[in-house]
């Protein structure tokens, strides 16, 4: 097996470092390219061929600890000494590697201590590429064998990669990315010490002005982002908590149509809801027109603002908190509430004595969950706000706006950050106490108690004409596409498709895809399709290794790789670009950019899932396999993999569908050549043009349910005689 | 019938084999040597260390200290699927979305045979194991004690040197149990491999095993054959954990010419000499050597506090001076009445002096 082999990886090492080119190259690499030994241009050269050419000396010790390992990888001698040559050789390569990508960026030395010990240095270098990738990678599996081979992971040199692996990109794609952005808060601005400008930053009147309170003046941000955040958990949380009471509970006979609601947040683009909304209530909404009409009564512009984007979240995170709900409701155990009805009480006390005190912990991270939604949400607020300023869109506007302030939005990605992290925190420590969700593994035998009446009656009148309201409010946003100028032309016309899709045949046959939107379309499938695989395999990999292994640092790495989630989208993508726009890893504008954010963004859902489905597998099935001689790798291939295939599905829709869906993170992002679908839609609604945005809106729908449906197809499902195993798709936060 | 070949059970042996999890010593350094061919059994409550001990044999969890040889070679280092070992797990583990053939088949594939090889044996596996004809099903289209037989088989088709079985029989009902194990040992006389087996069920310890190891708070308690296991405890734990057996104090007052004179409240005994040093003692008696009878006897006095009809026998419960006695009594029409006064004679072949 030379391909898992650590010779195979040095050499992967050292072909990165002597062979191809070191750094990224401008108009991408070319067969002849590859060979980058003897280039003209440094530029394009290996790392030894800039060493020894062009006097490059800082690759000298990437060389030298490239050549320190091959005495530990090749397969002769006693473990423990080719321990030590790859431990060495391989960490002290990474170490070169990080320190000369970081000393050394576009205009030479990037810190002055440097220059002052070298002298000035009349040379700069560009981003890693191929090469430098190369070399990173086979360094790093050189030090996860060396580990390996030293008895760690019960020398396991998989489950040691896969480690190496998960906590390489981490630091690389979330944790540098946040520190980086978060030191930005200590740069001086104008005349202003480090200190002064963040003092001055922090304590911004904008953020924590508590003017509004008696006045009708705006309060700071902070204050406006935890007030409609705590609105929309508690309106989402109770409206949610009446779908999953109707649907568990009673015999409805629209139970399953309801449940269908749940599938909506998944496979809605960010803005149709509050297109929705504004075709309704907004100044040429329908029902302004009908109020004017009937009784001349301007209602004017009361949809921007507070009022506007509270209530757009609510409908757009209300279906989240009732899919966590379900759950919860079903979790319960029918017997409990059996137990307390032959004990004498009524239906209503069994309610408020039982099930509801039972249900607690579970609607709090129903909240919790919707309050993170709501803090990270920025397609309802940067519609629907107005001058109602909440964290989110007042980033994007210190970042993008005529200031490109990025110490300040370094401290409101900050605050933003604290918040999320606390609710994050206070959410893992509420579920952490196990809910009082009965998972005995015993069947539960019972039917569960129906719903005293006035509870039903209750559930019934709050979501009823909530479900109503939301077909509607769904509806006339599909509307809006059909129709040429909302509320002053309603002719029906199909011309907002033409504008966006348009298809021509050329003089010669070929077709031309001349529509407005295709090229930001077939973009964003493409990067999504890309990333989608990435991140189920990596969280799924991810959560083989935390549920199925037993190391030192185990919880740090499960702790780090939720934490991921609970960054929001804005904070990543002004991390993401104030960090690569510079050398070492310089991919700004590049779809990897892009890539890299779906992929790290999405990668706890594909986590969750895969740790849900795994803990559902018997941990002696893996055992079993190697026992009978399977390794680690075709044991997971042969058996946990074909038994994972409901958490794959739910992995890769969930990936692919949230890549496309997604906006806080991308905006920032995204450039000319990879221009994203909901960034395409959120400039056609800044620039009034509703029709168009919402006809894109539609057929990403469309596209999104096709998707899935292929997916599951492609998939299958696993072949266990009579059981079924269906697939189910956990709560995930959007943003 | 066609059955497996023969293999040749190699020898375990364990030097100072223990296992700590952080702070917690899950197994205690122990010695232990396990003769090739024959069937083992590590019995013990539940959290005693027994299934750890097995799963350091496997591979499965290292030794964090001690070292470990199958065969005479030095496995301690090797992953599981080198050590030439396989194991039958407590919820069999068959792969569900394989055929029983498949799964039979699973390690020698993994070993590198070819598919059609492997099948073949995997035919002569199942044979062996009384299930020819079942490959093309799902394991979950068989019965408990039919999947317990692929498990059975699916590790048997590796020819291992050391066949381990975790729990096996804890999932089937009381009926199968019975005779699974009698299957089990059967199987492993025929084909002559090591066995080492973990229990919790000291029934089924006694019906099944060459030697038993009987484990308590991570170490071993005591390890012989069954009957040296009943008939010999060297604790109070070991009798009471080996059947019924009542507790109660004594004191021995001298050893002379192989025999201990003992002294148990009234009554005065002449027991096997065991090496108690002369003072207080520990004495077990089993139920079945306590002797009641109604009138006239000369033992000890004691009252009936509860008489229990069971069929075959009669359980009582007595109250005497030495303390509370359990006994199992054969006589099934004249029975002693709670109470009642009896005399109470002990059969020197069932009371045990234990070291305190």
């Amino acid at each position: 097996m030379f391909l898992g082999s650590s010779l195979f990886f040095w050499l992967l090492a050292a072909l990165g470092a002597a062979i191809l080119p070191w750094h990224m190259q401008q108009d991408g690499v070319t067969v002849a390219g590859l060979v980058a030994l003897g280039q003209e241009d440094p530029e394009a050269s290996s790392a030894l061929w800039q060493a020894m050419a062009f006097g490059r000396f800082w690759f000298w010790p990437v060389v030298a600890a490239i050549a320190l390992a091959l005495p530990g990888a090749l397969p002769a001698g006693s473990a423990a000494r080719r321990a030590v040559f790859l431990l060495w050789g391989g960490g002290l390569g990474l170490l070169a590697i990080v320190l000369q990508g970081m000393a050394i960026g576009v205009q030479g030395w990037s810190w002055p201590w440097l220059a002052a010990l070298f002298g000035e240095l009349d040379d700069r270098q560009f981003g890693i590429g191929l090469g430098g990738s190369l070399a990173f990678l086979g360094c790093l599996v050189m030090v996860t064998d060396g580990l390996a081979m030293r008895g760690l992971f019960k020398g396991d040199r998989f489950v040691s990669g896969a480690v190496g692996l998960l906590v390489a990109s981490i630091a690389l794609f979330t944790a540098w990315p946040v520190l980086t952005m978060l030191g930005q808060m200590f740069t001086p601005r104008g005349d202003l010490g480090i200190g002064a400008s963040l003092v001055e930053r922090v304590a911004d009147s904008k953020i924590w002005g508590l003017a509004c309170v008696g006045s009708n003046v705006n309060c700071g941000v902070f204050w406006n982002t935890l007030l409609l955040a705590t609105c929309t958990a508690t309106a989402a949380t109770c409206l949610g908590l009446c779908f999953a009471l109707i649907v568990t509970r009673t015999q409805f006979p629209a139970r399953r149509a309801m449940r269908l609601l749940t599938v909506l947040p998944i496979i809605t683009p960010p803005f149709v809801i509050g297109l929705g909304l504004i075709l309704i209530f907004g100044r040429s909404g329908v029902v302004n027109q009908i109020v004017a009409a009937t009784t001349g009564v301007e209602l004017g512009r009361w949809i921007y603002g507070f009022n506007g984007v509270l209530l757009a979240q609510v409908f757009s995170f209300t279906p989240t908190a009732f899919l966590v709900l379900i759950g919860v409701v079903e979790g319960i155990s029918p017997a409990m509430e059996e137990a307390s009805q032959t004990l004498r009480a009524s239906r209503m006390r069994t309610f408020r004595a039982v099930t509801l005190p039972l249900m607690v912990p579970g609607l709090a991270n129903a909240w919790l969950v919707v309050f993170v939604e709501s803090l990270a949400d920025f397609g309802n607020p940067i519609v629907l706000g107005g001058s109602y300023g909440v964290l989110s869109t007042e980033i994007f506007f210190a970042v993008v706006g005529a200031q490109q302030d990025f110490g300040r939005a370094a401290v409101l990605a900050g605050i933003m950050l604290v918040v999320g992290l606390c609710a994050f925190l206070l959410q893992r420590a509420v579920v952490g106490r196990r809910s009082y969700v009965s998972v005995t593994g015993k069947g539960d035998v019972g039917l569960p108690t129906p719903l005293p009446p006035p509870v039903r009656v209750v559930a019934f009148a709050v979501a009823i004409p909530w479900a109503i309201l939301t077909i509607v409010v769904y509806t006339m946003a599909l509307a809006g596409a059909f129709v040429r100028v909302w509320g002053r032309d309603w002719t029906p016309t199909l011309s907002h498709f033409q504008r966006a899709f348009a298809i021509e045949w050329a003089a010669d046959g070929r077709m031309l895809f001349s529509g407005g939107a295709w090229h930001s379309l077939f973009t964003t499938i493409q990067l999504a399709a890309i990333a989608a695989p990435i991140t189920a395999s990596i969280g799924l990999l991810a959560a083989w290794v935390l549920t199925r292994q037993r190391f030192a640092g185990r919880t740090a790495l499960e702790f780090s790789l939720m934490l991921t989630f609970a960054v929001p989208g804005t904070v990543i993508g002004v991390a993401y670009i104030l960090t690569y726009n510079i050398p070492p890893l310089e991919i700004t504008g590049t779809a990897m950019i892009l890539i890299a954010c779906f992929v790290f963004r999405n990668l706890p859902v594909g986590v969750r899932s895969g740790v849900a489905a795994m803990s559902q597998l018997d941990k002696s099935l893996d055992e079993a396999a190697i026992t009978l001689r399977a390794s680690t790798f075709r044991a997971l291939r042969t058996v946990v993999l074909p038994l994972l295939k409901p958490a794959i599905v739910t992995a890769l829709v969930y990936s692919f569908v949230r890549a496309m869906t997604t906006v806080s993170a991308v905006i920032f992002l995204v450039s000319a050549e990879y221009e994203m679908a909901t960034v395409f839609i959120i400039n056609r609604v800044i620039n009034g043009d509703y029709g168009l945005a919402i006809a894109y809106c539609a057929v990403l729908i469309v596209l999104m349910m096709a998707a899935i449906g292929l997916i599951n197809l492609a998939v299958g499902s696993r072949r266990l005689g009579r059981r079924a195993a269906p697939a189910a798709l956990p709560a995930g936060g959007r943003a | 019938m066609t059955d497996l070949p023969r293999l040749t059970g190699a020898e375990v042996r364990l030097q100072g084999v223990g296992k700590r999890y952080g702070q917690v010593q899950a197994v205690k350094p122990l010695d232990l040597v396990i003769e090739g061919g024959t069937l083992v059994t590590l019995l013990g409550p539940s959290g005693c260390g027994k299934t750890t001990l097995l799963r350091m044999i496997a591979g499965l969890e290292q030794a964090t200290e001690g070292r470990l040889f199958i065969g005479g070679r030095d496995v301690t280092l090797l992953p599981a699927g080198e050590r030439n070992v396989s194991m039958v797990f407590q919820s069999y583990a068959l792969f569900p979305h394989m055929s029983v053939l498949d799964n039979v088949a699973y390690g020698l594939i993994s070993s590198g045979m070819r598919k059609r090889d492997a099948h073949a044996r995997a035919e002569v596996a199942l044979e062996t194991v009384g299930l020819k004809g079942f490959g093309a099903r799902l394991p979950s289209e068989m019965s408990g004690g039919q999947q317990q037989r692929v498990a059975v088989a699916r590790a048997l088709v590796l020819e291992p040197q050391v066949l381990l079985f975790d729990e096996p029989l804890s999932n089937l009902d009381a009926r199968l149990r019975r005779s699974m194990r009698e299957e089990i040992r059967a199987l492993q006389q025929r084909l002559g491999v090591t066995v080492v087996y973990v229990t919790h069920d000291q029934a089924e310890a006694l019906a099944v095993s060459d030697k038993i190891v009987v484990m308590r708070n991570a170490e071993i308690a005591q390890a012989g054959t069954p009957a040296e296991l009943y008939t010999q405890p060297q604790s109070v734990f070991v009798a009471t954990f080996m059947g019924e057996a009542n507790h109660v104090r004594g004191r021995v007052l001298g050893t002379a010419g192989g025999r201990a004179d003992v002294m148990l409240g009234e009554m005065r005994m002449a027991l096997p000499d065991r090496g108690i040093a002369p003072g207080e003692a520990d004495i077990v008696i089993r139920p079945e050597a306590v002797r009641l009878r109604r009138e006239g006897g000369t033992g000890l006095s004691a009252t009936v506090s509860r008489a229990t009809y069971m069929g075959s026998h009669t359980e009582y419960h007595l109250t005497s001076a030495v303390g509370e006695l359990f006994a199992v009594s054969p006589d099934r029409l004249q029975r002693a009445r709670p109470g009642e006064t009896v005399s109470v004679d002990l059969d020197p072949e069932g009371v045990i002096v234990v070291r305190p």
